[in-house]
């Protein structure tokens, strides 16, 4: 053995290593990414420096294949984006097409769609607050929130069949009106739930590691939050009291005394307030429809485009024809182009419809919420630690079904 | 909404301060209005509806590309545009065609329209030139063909069953 050949461990210059960055690829299966997710991270040691977004992982081209489908049939498509505000994708739709056709919705089937809306708010809500308090280390709330979502799928259950993806909303209106009990059981919910809340609120509020996690973490600039198109609780935490119920008021809501809870500073403290507030504002709206719960038709009586009532098609020929071509056919919808936009949880869900004259749409484009919003995670999480990143995704609540489509 | 005559007042408005050339249709139906402009102006409108109009629409909300097929030009982009101040939405929306189309990007305008933009590449081939990162978003980087084309089929895509293994030979490369 020569010396030539000896090792001699190298004393280099070896870069601090704060200042040496290292691409690491967060996604997209990941239990803190809320669904597929991929982000590449630079890190200059734990400061993200650089974030790229890579979405896609659960593309499944809904909107091209809502182009192969009836009118009627293309609400389970679009119902299944968002698959956690399954109601209010079937309403922005709905609402597109009955713009098309011009056929009003019944008072009794708006405030049936209102009351089941909100629901699903508060349900989104609670289900967003038991994955974003898990990811922060609050794991009790994964059952909480759970335990009182399932109260709220209980409900849908028993209106419309199904727990998810309900398809109760309807072109013209709802599917069937709510059952006897229903109402008794929506009651006991919205008694119940505020106190829960209150369990919350005693749990988080002044939770020592929450307050560290989340207040003054994850600030944007109103003007940026503007101009990147951000909208729903995102954009009022940062105090712009922009609601479309209030703002541009559909399907009755002009009917309903709310607030829009606005935050102050827009850090991750306040997006969890004013989503908080905004189950609570849900349920008055909730018990103000069932109050008021108008009598009458819960879907409009255009036999062209909705479907007779079961019990006409034993005794009438025209139900029975009409039933027949609806089915079979579907309804033919006047050429045109509509965008309707609604106030999903995540901001503004829009609808877009072009009617050729056929019986299918020849487009149907969702302007997503979660998809427009994402764009604001970079900017957020650059910056900070790569664990206040972790908190950035669970505040920013995108539903990956929602940004591939 | 800006009613009819709104429209047509804002019409004129970008036609005076824009180029006459700008606005080539403008469309009111179902309480919604469009103006249809001409692709090259699309950067001039919307940055004159967002800064210096009267009554400005500053907030770009959605941005979507859409086939009209068979109809020419057969593309179309449509820029929802919103003014939060007065509530009011007006959708611009320009015809571009045949097959390579490039449209002006906006994203340094609206920063919001950049992963629109790259959606409606993604899914049309609409080229939005000066985009900072103009890359597929939702498909894999390499795939061929621009799926929401009208004349994409249905099903183009085939599908690995157990049953149709065999005609896909080496699948599993």
């Amino acid at each position: 053995m020569s010396d030539s050949l000896s090792i001699e461990p190298v004393y280099g210059t070896a870069a601090e290593p704060e200042s040496e960055l290292l691409t690491i690829n967060l996604g997209p299966h990941h239990p803190a990414t809320h669904g597929v997710l991929r982000l590449m991270c630079t890190l200059e040691g734990e400061i993200v420096r650089e974030m790229i977004p890579i979405v896609g992982y659960v593309h499944t081209g809904i909107e091209k294949s809502c182009e192969d489908q009836q009118y009627w049939k293309v609400i389970p498509f679009v119902e299944r984006m968002d698959y956690l505000a399954y109601y209010y994708n079937a309403m922005a739709y709905c609402m597109a097409v009955e713009k098309l056709i011009g056929v009003e919705v019944p008072d009794r089937g708006q405030y049936l769609r209102v009351i089941h809306l909100e629901l699903n708010r508060i349900a989104s809500h609670l289900f967003w607050l038991a994955t974003s308090a898990l990811d922060l280390g609050a794991v009790t709330f994964l059952w909480w929130g759970i335990r009182e979502r399932d109260l709220v799928l209980d409900l849908f259950e028993m209106s419309s069949g199904q727990r998810m993806h309900t398809r109760y909303f309807q072109i013209g209106g709802v599917f069937e009106d709510i059952p006897p009990g229903w109402e008794q059981k929506c009651r006991e919910f919205i008694r119940i739930l505020p106190e829960r809340l209150e369990q919350y609120a005693a749990l988080l509020d002044e939770n020592e590691i929450w307050l560290s996690r989340t207040r003054h973490v994850g600030v944007l600039p109103r003007e940026q939050l503007l101009g990147l198109g951000v909208t729903g609780p995102l954009l009022r935490c940062a105090g712009i009291p922009w609601d479309l119920r209030k703002a541009m008021p559909y399907s009755s809501y002009e009917h309903f005394d709310f607030k829009v809870a606005v935050g102050t500073e827009g850090d991750h403290y306040d997006r969890y307030k004013v989503r908080i507030e905004e189950m609570r504002q849900s349920l008055r709206i909730v018990e103000q429809a069932l109050d008021g719960l108008p009598e009458g038709p819960f879907i409009a009586d255009d036999r062209k485009y909705v479907l007779p009532p079961r019990h006409e098609l034993a005794t009438s020929m025209e139900a029975l024809i009409h039933h027949f071509k609806l089915v079979t056919e579907g309804f033919r919808v006047p050429p045109g182009e509509v965008y309707a936009a609604i106030e999903s949880p995540r901001g503004e869900l829009g609808c877009f419809v072009v009617a050729d004259g056929s019986s299918k749409p020849a487009r149907v484009h969702v302007r997503d919420p979660s998809f427009v919003n994402l764009q604001s995670l970079a900017p957020m999480a650059e910056g900070t630690l790569l664990a206040d990143t972790i908190a950035s995704i669970a505040m920013l609540d995108p539903i990956l079904g929602g940004v591939d489509r | 909404m800006p009613d009819a005559t709104g429209l047509e007042l804002i019409a004129q408005s970008v036609r005076e301060n824009v180029g006459e050339t700008a606005v080539l249709a403008t469309d009111y139906s179902h309480e919604q209005a469009t103006l249809q402009v001409a692709p090259d102006s699309i950067r001039d409108v919307v940055k004159f509806l967002r800064d210096d109009a009267e009554e400005p629409f500053d907030r770009l909300m959605g941005l979507w590309a859409c086939d009209y097929l068979p109809d020419e030009p057969r593309f179309g982009v449509h820029y929802e545009l919103l003014s939060m101040e007065r509530a009011e939405r007006l959708r611009v929306k320009l015809r571009v065609g045949p097959d390579h189309a490039r449209v002006p990007t906006i994203v340094d305008l609206q920063p919001g329209a950049n992963f629109q933009e790259r959606e409606a590449y993604d899914m049309f081939g609409i080229e939005f030139e000066g985009h900072p990162d103009l890359r597929r978003i939702l498909l894999p980087e390499d795939y061929q063909g621009y799926p929401q084309r009208r004349d994409f089929p249905i099903g183009g895509e085939p599908v690995l069953f157990t049953f149709n293994e065999h005609k896909m030979p080496r699948w599993y490369e």
